[in-house]
């Protein structure tokens, strides 16, 4: 192609010449290279060429494709979206970042700016956390792409100079029984994605050394063609250590694993969609874990922070080093020279525009000034880690690298990161739904046994039991409760030695609602993450959003996606729970259409003291039985809608108001010593919760349904079933009755139950006994699907 | 000696994951305890500076062969004679989990006839489906041999959590019964899995998590003063990292693993 032309150094190194090119050529030219870059945006760069009047290089072209992929830009959620109901600038700012400023919370101490959210702890301390996605890795190579989707959380939480403690992950795929036929060309199975992803991220967590505390797994026909991998990290850091003060001069340090071949192009892949060819084009864009290499990278990331020898630090993901070159010297608005030919590499013929954008793993980058440098390289020896100092940081806004004393590649950083804006549009309309009539079963112990036996409900025992949960001894509540192992709400860490101060760990995902209204399936996520959190005794929440979509150049997928955002700002904000984290991963198609649109959110809440936690097993016989919140006929999008064969159409809603005031109250309940057992009610409703609550403790239940607070005439199965937002059962000693029910003061809740010390759920309906069943009975329904230990 | 005086060596190596509770546990205990990089310890320590060995969990050097065998093949390379010497001095060596595969490879356990050239026992892969992590109960049947283990009473049944996926105890299949019969001769039985009834587990999962043959969760070395197990005492510590605790009004204290870790530390007390 006679623009792009060979250069006469003795490497590979090509020049482009981009002034005067046409649309085609530029076509032409990114096709020639491989790059994602749209044709606006190839224009946008040949013009910056034209104005500083020069050719482009491969590995500056391949820079930029990196730096303004959707995976490193988020050009959809900072971009300008036309809506029928007005224009949204920036979904990000509009309704994300805005929580947060507005509610201005002193306790934030870094949000949406750095690799992770920060918030504070206790005095010297701070908690760091982040999630991300791993889709399309883990879709072509599931144990590469989830271990390698753990292992690049855990250094974003390093690259905020935090000691990781503790791992979550979140996992959907499409129906486990799926018949082979149904699959296409090129989509691997469910239960081979499954059993791949689990391992691979128990390989991961469990060999570098940090529990898998939190999480869920989640079945639906629209992950079979994209099986989504969220990961999350959580770390803790000492506020002043938290450095960020690069200068010119300082050192670019590069340590860890060896730079190799593997993930090129990932970003690439990441922002495209997934095809039949997927798998033999973009393999070589997956990753190679390797935990070991990591842990080592950790402990001496500790020491360096301890003795406060840096000045700055960043993880090397998606791009590699051009992103992590490039954004640091631009956060700090300075420069950087950088000489490829000390990067250690694992193959020696590397092309400098390979080694520059190559995404191996287990790679770090610190700024250290040269006083400190001999010390951290002493440091990284004594761990057995590789550490290379390959340039430095300079004053002028511009990053130049070097390969053998040949300039390469000469990257003016405004230029960089000011990609063209992009402008969507959406016309999106809700779906025509209907309400299913249907006679009310028989038998509710039958449908409560096969609910607790469906996909999205039954016990993740056998996969909980494949990560370490319990390293590091810093986990106070599990994410199994007792020896019966039910399904705790939320994990509680213990992180210092010396205080009982506590954080929790909870999480919220409903993408069958989304099928129905992405609006309520936001708000739902928002508030099944707060009350698990809610549950256990968490308070002060921070949450964290990860929209993993469609494409969002299609108009449908985009509207939901900004009903979903819509949501997130006016129940964070009511709930006064700000974001300080988030990622979004669009572009999840697959020759089965679009990924069932998903909101992961996250949410970190602080235990004052992890002694007054709670968990969900009922605990003593004679206690009351409480429920909060109102019943109402909201199952559209309910497991128990289908099991029956339908979505429906009433998905839950949220009394915002009446929510939050409930949450208040009952945390000061815990406080007071009130509660026993405290349990969300979510999949499954009412009757899910209360077979798991009481064959968790071994103690049975009785239940009557005429006293939910309910609107009049709601049939038995609909009370027992429905997802209502906001609910949560829980246990009170007979002595605290009273005082319970007065501090719960006018929010809505009743008494509905008492524990007995027969192992039976027995619940009375209207009618008379509905559900009379022994325990083991409604445990080993619940055990057997996934398998677990009865 | 004076407990204050007790020095702690806990070895580790890259991947090892478990030295800073067991660390943090054996300091609660009111001796002085080392994490030291195996490195550091090969090239420029002295081990009989010390008066206790722990190594720690974890997953040395990847695992990628047999756990515990890199790293082991590396110890007795490097200072195979010094732990000899500590051994044979009567020092005690606590083996968790990784430690404790180690120190089967590193033919240290059950050294019938001292420390052996090869690997007289193995812990082999899981037999329950790979990596487990969950509470389990052991019980304590040692008639006194065991030195490391002295504060426990015979008979006790601990609660303690299990993590790991080559956790099943085996011996040759040929010499099973001949090891067997060894192993209650010289009193090195320490630790069988068993039901909460307090019966054996006879192999049924998950009571015995690993498929451990003889439900052997942890042995001892015939003088009883090398003791390796595959459940971790060091997260059962705290009462308050126990499974059980929340159905208490406040949770106890400390939990059964503190037997194990406060029983080497007594003996040290008692003895030097």
């Amino acid at each position: 192609m006679r623009r792009v032309a060979r250069s006469p150094h003795p490497f590979e190194h090509f020049t482009v010449h981009l002034k005067g090119a046409g649309d085609d050529e530029l076509r032409e030219i990114a096709a020639a290279l491989g790059l994602g870059l749209s044709l606006e945006e190839m224009r946008a760069i040949r013009d910056h060429y034209a104005a500083v009047g020069r050719d482009a290089s491969d590995v500056e072209l391949q820079t930029y494709d990196q730096t303004w992929s959707e995976h490193c830009f988020h050009k959809t959620f900072k971009g300008v979206i036309e809506t029928p109901w007005g224009i949204v600038d920036g979904l990000l700012r509009t309704y994300i970042r805005r929580v947060v400023e507005e509610l201005r919370p002193d306790w934030c101490l870094s949000v949406f700016e750095d690799n992770a959210g920060i918030v504070d702890l206790e005095g010297e301390h701070a908690v760091a956390i982040k999630v991300e996605t791993h889709n399309h890795p883990s879709a072509i190579e599931p144990f590469g792409g989830a271990a390698t989707g753990t292992g690049g959380v855990i250094r974003d939480i390093l690259g905020v100079w935090a000691d990781p403690i503790a791992c979550t992950d979140v996992l959907c795929f499409g129906p486990l029984d799926l018949s082979y036929e149904a699959l296409p060309e090129g989509v691997k199975h469910p239960a081979y994605l499954f059993r791949g992803v689990v391992a691979g991220i128990g390989a991961y967590g469990n060999n570098i050394g940090l529990p898998t505390v939190n999480g869920a797994v989640y079945f639906d026909e629209d992950y079979t063609g994209n099986v989504v991998v969220y990961a999350g990290c959580v770390g803790l850091l000492k506020k002043s250590r938290y450095a960020r003060n690069v200068r010119p001069g300082d050192w670019v340090v590069l340590a860890g694993g060896r730079t190799g071949l593997d993930g090129i192009h990932g970003v690439t892949f990441a922002s495209a969609e997934l095809t039949e060819e997927s798998e033999e084009v973009s393999r070589p864009a997956v990753q190679i874990p390797n935990p070991i290499e990591e842990e080592k990278i950790k402990r001496a990331v500790s020491r360096i922070s301890e003795e406060a020898l840096g000045s700055g630090i960043t993880d090397l993901g998606g791009g590699g080093l051009s992103c992590a070159v490039c954004e640091s010297a631009d956060t700090h608005a300075l420069g950087a020279e950088v000489q490829l030919e000390k990067v250690p590499l694992r193959y020696p013929e590397m092309a400098p525009w390979e080694i520059w954008i190559s995404e191996s793993q287990e790679r770090m980058c610190l700024a250290v000034p040269p006083r400190n440098l001999d010390r951290v390289l002493q440091i990284f020896e004594d761990e057995q880690v590789e550490a290379t100092p390959i340039g430095r940081f300079t004053g002028e806004r511009v990053v130049r690298v070097y390969c053998g004393g040949a300039l390469v590649a000469e990257l003016e950083l405004d230029a960089l990161f000011n990609p063209p804006r992009v402008r969507r549009s959406t016309s999106w309309r809700p779906p025509r739904l209907e309400e299913p009539t249907f006679p009310r079963p028989g038998d509710l112990g039958e449908t409560l046994k096969r609910l607790l036996a469906a996909p999205n409900i039954a016990s993740r025992e056998a996969v909980i039991r494949s990560y370490d949960h319990e390293v590091k001894g810093g986990t106070v509540v599990k994410p199994l409760q007792g020896w019966n192992a039910g399904p705790n709400d939320a994990a509680v860490l213990k992180p210092l030695e010396d205080s009982w101060r506590g954080v929790s760990i909870s999480c919220g995902m409903n993408p069958r609602y989304g099928k129905i209204d992405p609006y309520w399936m936001a708000a739902s996520a928002i508030d099944e993450a707060v009350r698990n959190n809610v549950a256990v005794g968490g308070r002060r929440i921070a949450l964290l959003d990860n929209f993993t979509w469609g494409n969002p150049e299609r108009e449908d997928r985009l509207g939901g996606l900004v009903h979903a955002c819509r949501a997130c700002y006016d129940v964070a904000k009511a709930y006064g729970t700000p974001f300080i984290s988030g990622k979004d991963s669009l572009y999840n198609e697959s020759p089965l259409g679009p990924v069932a649109p998903t909101l992961l959110i996250t949410a970190l809440g602080i235990v004052p003291d992890i002694r007054r936690a709670v968990t969900m097993d009922l605990k003593r016989e004679g206690d009351a039985v409480y429920l909060i919140g109102q019943t109402r006929p909201e199952l559209g999008g309910s497991e128990y809608y289908r099991l029956m064969g339908f979505l429906g159409a009433s998905v839950p809603r949220l009394e915002i108001g009446e929510a939050a005031e409930a949450y208040g109250l009952l945390t000061s309940a815990i406080d007071a010593g009130l509660v026993r057992a405290c349990h969300d009610l979510s999949e499954g409703g009412l009757g899910v919760a209360a077979a798991e609550m009481a064959f968790t403790g071994g103690l049975g239940l009785e239940l009557s349904l005429a006293s939910v607070p309910a609107e009049t005439g709601m049939r038995d199965d609909v009370i027992l079933f429905s997802e209502s937002n906001s609910r949560l059962l829980v246990e009170v000693p007979p002595g605290r009755r009273s005082s319970f029910e007065e501090m719960m003061g006018g929010s809505v809740f009743a008494r509905v139950g008492a524990v007995t010390g027969e192992e039976r759920l027995t619940v009375t309906g209207h009618g008379g006994v509905v559900i009379d069943l022994p325990l083991h009975e409604l445990m080993a329904a619940w055990k057997t699907p996934l398998g677990g230990s009865a | 000696m004076k407990r204050s005086e007790i020095r702690v060596l806990l070895i580790r190596a890259p991947g090892t994951n478990c030295d800073g509770e067991t660390a943090r546990s054996f300091r609660d205990l009111g001796v002085q305890a080392e994490v030291v990089h195996t490195q550091r310890v090969f090239r420029e320590m002295n081990l009989l500076d010390y008066d206790i060995l722990v190594v720690p969990g974890g997953f040395s050097y990847g695992d990628y062969v047999r756990s515990g065998a890199i790293w082991a093949k590396e110890c007795e390379y490097r200072i195979g004679a010094e732990l000899e010497r500590f051994v044979d001095d009567g020092r005690p060596v606590l083996g968790i989990c990784n430690g404790f595969q180690l120190l089967v490879e590193a033919g240290f356990l059950p050294g019938f006839e001292g420390r052996s050239r090869y690997p007289e026992a193995a812990l082999a892969d899981n037999a329950t489906g790979g990596y487990q992590c969950r509470w389990i109960r052991v019980k304590h049947l040692n008639r006194g041999n065991c030195n490391l283990t002295n504060e426990i009473p015979r008979d006790a049944v601990l609660r303690l959590p299990v993590a790991h996926g080559e956790g099943r105890f085996v011996f040759p299949r040929e010499r099973e019964d001949e090891y067997l019969q060894r192993l209650y001769d010289n009193d090195q039985l320490v630790f069988r899995y068993v039901k909460a009834d307090g019966s054996f587990a006879e192999g049924e999962a998950f009571h015995n998590p690993n498929g451990a043959w003889h439900d052997i969760a942890g042995i001892c070395n015939p003088e009883g003063n090398v003791l390796g197990m595959m459940p971790h005492p060091e997260r059962a510590y705290f009462g308050w990292l126990t499974p059980y605790w929340t159905r208490e009004e406040a949770p106890p204290r400390y939990g059964d693993g503190r037997l194990v870790l406060e029983s080497v530390v007594r003996y040290v007390e008692r003895r030097f």
